[in-house]
């Protein structure tokens, strides 16, 4: 009776631990790399490139927590059906807007160098794109969201120094500014890019 | 003489107010920090961007293509001389940033990739240990002596800039950067005004071919390109006034941090 209690203390101990096994920041980006070359230098039509790629970004990147910070500002003004419908817009135009930007590329070399933990929450990883004949080496940072250590996500990509998720936080306050301010405005901009 | 006086004024507030500068890293930050530059003239702006990549469509993107299209030796070789132009201008800036010891890495770097790298054809230097070259302008050493940017401004044909940046481009046809100077305000014999202008035409067609594909990407999945192109440029130059890479130095995280709250 008291060993059975005992295996059965051990047996616990052993899935809490094994479920709580932490990823590393380097290799949690290491890996989606990996997965996104794969894609990429196989035999596949755009399309279906696209939607591989959609399938690790949805897995791997923090879409909701990048569009509130694109959004700026006026989030805290939206009640909570427009963050919900504005979730879902973003949602939609970041999904399109990244994978089509990666497919482009063929088979990509991004080779993981170092990282730099910020806080708690974030830690920056460094790589590099490997040249070619047509574009030179391209620096890459990856801003990594470690609240949750099981599971971190992306939350940046930054090129030779320049964030992409600051650039699309500049553009979409450029297009409310013009707007008054009107969150309309943005959402009939994001549907009208994500239909085209 | 009038120049030669707007340079000595110039040399003496930029190493005045660099030692000011100096000390407060955080200040230049702020003050270059892309969401607080001014779009004063947004409307003037947009259509001269217009204008622009109506340009660009016509002149630099298809020249650029076929630029792309040279064996990697060329462009490299392209690509290296017009770095070594880039020192002639580099190098006063350094020496007005107070950065004395990069003036003289610099200095080296030109000298031998002139002579040994022919004409800068190769860059020699680099294998001698003298690396991580950065391009300094008047823009940025004002922007160390405490100027800020002031507003954001497309210029015809030369792109983004702001007010400090276009000042400090101003002074490089006041006698500021010396492949000017030997090539189109004195008769040196050596070198014909037309050097001068190819030497841009190239730089231009150079940077449009290296980033060709970035260029397009970005324009295609743009909601506003203007609005990044502006955000882009001002990034850059933000990082290149603090002559670094790090995001971490180059953008306050309270941003990121809020939206976890």
């Amino acid at each position: 009776m008291y060993s059975k209690r005992i295996l059965s203390i051990v047996f616990f101990y052993f899935l809490i631990l094994g479920n709580t096994h932490s990823i590393e920041p380097d290799v949690f980006v290491q890996s989606t790399v990996n997965r996104a070359s794969k894609v990429l230098s196989e035999n596949l039509s755009k399309a279906e490139k696209i939607n591989q790629l959609k399938l690790i970004a949805e897995e791997t990147v923090d879409i909701n927590g990048i569009g509130f910070y694109t959004l700026g500002s006026i989030r805290k003004n939206l009640n909570d059906n427009q963050k919900k419908k504005y979730s879902e817009l973003f949602k939609e135009y970041f999904l399109k807007s990244f994978s089509s930007r990666l497919s482009e590329y063929t088979n990509p070399e991004i080779n993981v160098l170092s990282k730099e933990v910020l806080s708690e929450n974030y830690t920056i990883v460094n790589s590099l794109l490997k040249g070619t004949s047509e574009r030179p080496e391209v620096k890459i940072d990856w801003r990594v969201y470690t609240k949750n250590p099981d599971n971190p996500l992306i939350r940046d990509l930054i090129i030779e120094g320049l964030s992409l998720a600051r650039t699309q936080k500049e553009e979409f306050s450029s297009i409310l500014n013009s707007n008054n301010n009107d969150i309309n405005a943005l959402f009939k901009t994001l549907r009208k890019f994500s239909n085209n | 003489m009038i120049k030669k006086i707007l340079i000595i004024i110039f040399t003496t507030l930029a190493l005045t107010l660099n030692v000011n500068a100096g000390s407060d890293g955080n200040l230049i930050l702020k003050k270059n920090e892309p969401s607080e530059v001014k779009d004063c003239f947004e409307r003037v702006n947009r259509a001269t961007f217009a204008f622009n990549q109506a340009l660009d469509g016509v002149i630099f993107k298809p020249v650029a293509s076929l630029y792309r299209k040279l064996p990697s030796p060329a462009k490299t070789g392209v690509s290296n001389s017009l770095e070594n132009i880039s020192h002639l201008l580099t190098i006063p800036n350094n020496v007005l940033q107070g950065d004395f010891k990069q003036a003289g890495v610099n200095t080296g770097r030109f000298i031998i990739n002139t002579t040994l790298g022919v004409l800068g054809i190769f860059d020699v230097a680099q294998y001698l240990g003298l690396t991580n070259y950065e391009k300094e302008d008047y823009g940025q050493s004002l922007a160390k002596a405490g100027v800020g940017p002031g507003c954001y401004i497309v210029l015809p044909v030369l792109g983004p800039s702001t007010v400090r940046d276009t000042i400090g481009s101003t002074l490089n046809f006041l006698g500021g950067d010396p492949w000017y100077n030997v090539t189109i305000n004195n008769d040196t014999h050596y070198f014909k005004n037309s050097d001068y202008y190819y030497s841009k035409g190239a730089a231009g067609v150079d940077f449009r071919a290296k980033n060709y594909d970035s260029i397009e990407n970005l324009e295609n999945n743009s909601l506003d390109f203007y609005a990044s192109v502006k955000s882009l440029y001002l990034q850059d130059r933000q990082q290149k006034i603090l002559n670094s890479r790090k995001i971490i130095n180059t953008q306050d995280d309270s941003d990121w941090e809020e939206i976890n709250q």
